[in-house]
């Protein structure tokens, strides 16, 4: 075929979108259910951890190393291994997906936790607050700020590690990305999928600095006097 | 070639250890030794030509302590972008299909750890030890080269290591776009249904990005000087944290 035959092939094309709505929106959809469900579970696992680790330090040390560890194989290959287990299910995508963010997780949480000044804790046994309204009411509270921190770089980098689990069938916009590959290098497909991609990160990073925002209104006060 | 496994679990370890001790596997053009020498060549290829790029902006942005917001930026934005579309695209592109695209896409994804580790590095030398160098009538020139490089190395390093073990980790992804690499193990046991060789290459992909966190982080603690041990691994990291 002569270079002048060959049909158009624009990386932005607003018929692809509109033609593909239901497509797009479905994978979107997927994505953003794997994000959420990915990092709302490591937190659950995250916020024992670090308890666990403040109150006996010395699982302090093997608690962060096996998180490293899970953190440094790639996720391609974990969903590899875990794929003849459990499937080519979501299942395999969220497992996956869960145990990387235990690292910065873990790790933010514990250093919020230990940045409690210990005066504020003197303050709040004094006036009678102890055990687990102590955590509750002010360590919890006082390392939102750092525990957010982590929330943001978990939920950005779990969002583009999505893509990869179109290896086991569930990739969300990463579904779209590999069909564009696969058709031909459809690029609108292609380009519209990791533009979403980077949209998605973007929207879930202001969502979390706003709602940080919201719920430390001590820390706005002082960030105005300062 | 395996069998399936609907039981899962402990057969499969069976398998994939079959797999791996099955000394056919480990000859030829498709055996473990020859995806590994691809996977090396690409990995060290990209993770070269990004500190060929990055190392020299890094000294030279630290050394006038300049630009830290677009160096962390780009670090904190690079995050938000997904490998795989970045690697499609440039599938789509004039740059092709196979290695030359593995390439590039993952120097493009270790250049931010290189740079932001080299920038904070240089940058935050002690201002004393800069000081006392211009005293000796050094140039900007020998400050860099004699002081702040030297004493910046650690977390030069640490780039170094952060980039290596993502780019050995991210060249899998390659042998979906009709690259080499330990990943066509991974993509070719998921296509023949073959789970013992899709287990068997997540395995040896997992073992050598490990490896190679060991084998970088060994090196880099022997540069670092004993009373400087305990300074963060990466900036990175907290780089991650709000200002």
């Amino acid at each position: 075929m002569l270079a002048q035959d060959e049909p158009p092939n624009p990386w932005v094309s607003v018929d692809y979108v509109r033609d593909n709505a239901d497509a797009i929106l479905a994978a979107t959809r997927e994505h953003v259910t794997l994000t959420l469900v990915s990092v709302v579970l490591g937190l659950l696992l995250a916020v024992p951890l670090a308890l666990l680790a403040r109150r006996f330090r010395r699982l302090e040390t093997p608690v962060v190393g096996f998180a490293g560890v899970l953190y440094t194989i790639p996720s391609l290959a974990l969903f590899a291994v875990l794929a003849p287990v459990t499937g080519l299910s979501e299942k395999t995508v969220v497992i996956g997906l869960t145990a990387y963010t235990l690292l910065v997780l873990v790790r933010n949480v514990l250093a919020g936790l230990d940045g409690v000044p210990d005066d504020v804790r003197e303050a709040a046994r004094g006036m009678g607050v102890g055990g687990l309204q102590m955590l509750a009411r002010v360590e919890l509270p006082l390392a939102l700020p750092a525990i957010v921190a982590g929330l943001r770089v978990a939920t950005v980098s779990t969002v583009a590690l999505v893509t990869v689990g179109v290896v086991v069938g569930h990739g969300g916009l990463g579904q779209l990305l590999f069909a564009g590959f696969n058709n031909n290098l459809y690029r609108a497909e292609i380009f519209t999928a990791t533009a979403l991609c980077v949209l998605l990160a973007l929207a879930a990073d202001l969502l979390l600095l706003g709602a940080e925002r919201l719920l430390t209104p001590w820390a706005r006060r002082t960030r105005a006097a300062a | 070639m395996g069998p399936s496994h609907p039981g899962g679990g402990v057969s499969l370890v069976a398998d994939t250890a079959r797999w791996l001790a099955d000394g056919e596997h480990w000859t030829g053009s498709d055996g473990v030794p020859a995806r590994l020498v691809e996977h090396l060549t690409v990995s060290g290829a990209a993770v070269a030509l990004a500190a060929l790029v990055a190392l020299p902006v890094a000294l030279w942005l630290g050394h006038i302590g300049r630009g830290g917001l677009l160096v962390v930026g780009l670090a904190n934005a690079s995050r938000a972008v997904p490998t795989f579309g970045v690697l499609i695209i440039l599938v789509a592109t004039p740059v092709g299909f196979g290695d030359r695209a593995t390439v590039v896409a993952l120097l493009l994804f270790a250049i931010p750890a290189i740079l932001t580790n080299a920038y904070v590095g240089v940058r935050d030398v002690d201002k004393d030890a800069r000081d006392a160098a211009r005293g000796m009538g050094m140039s900007g020139w020998q400050v860099l080269r004699r002081v702040e490089v030297p004493l910046a190395l650690p977390l030069i390093l640490a780039g170094l290591r952060t980039a290596s073990v993502q780019v050995v980790a991210t060249a899998t992804l390659a042998a979906y776009v009709g690259g080499g690499g330990l990943g066509r193990l991974i993509a070719d046991g998921f296509g023949r249904a073959d789970p013992a060789m899709t287990a068997a290459g997540g395995v040896l992909v997992a073992a050598l990005a490990l490896l190679v966190e060991v084998v970088l982080g060994a090196v880099q603690k022997r540069v670092t000087p004993g009373p400087r041990r305990r300074m963060p691994a990466s900036a990175v990291d907290a780089a991650a944290l709000p200002v």
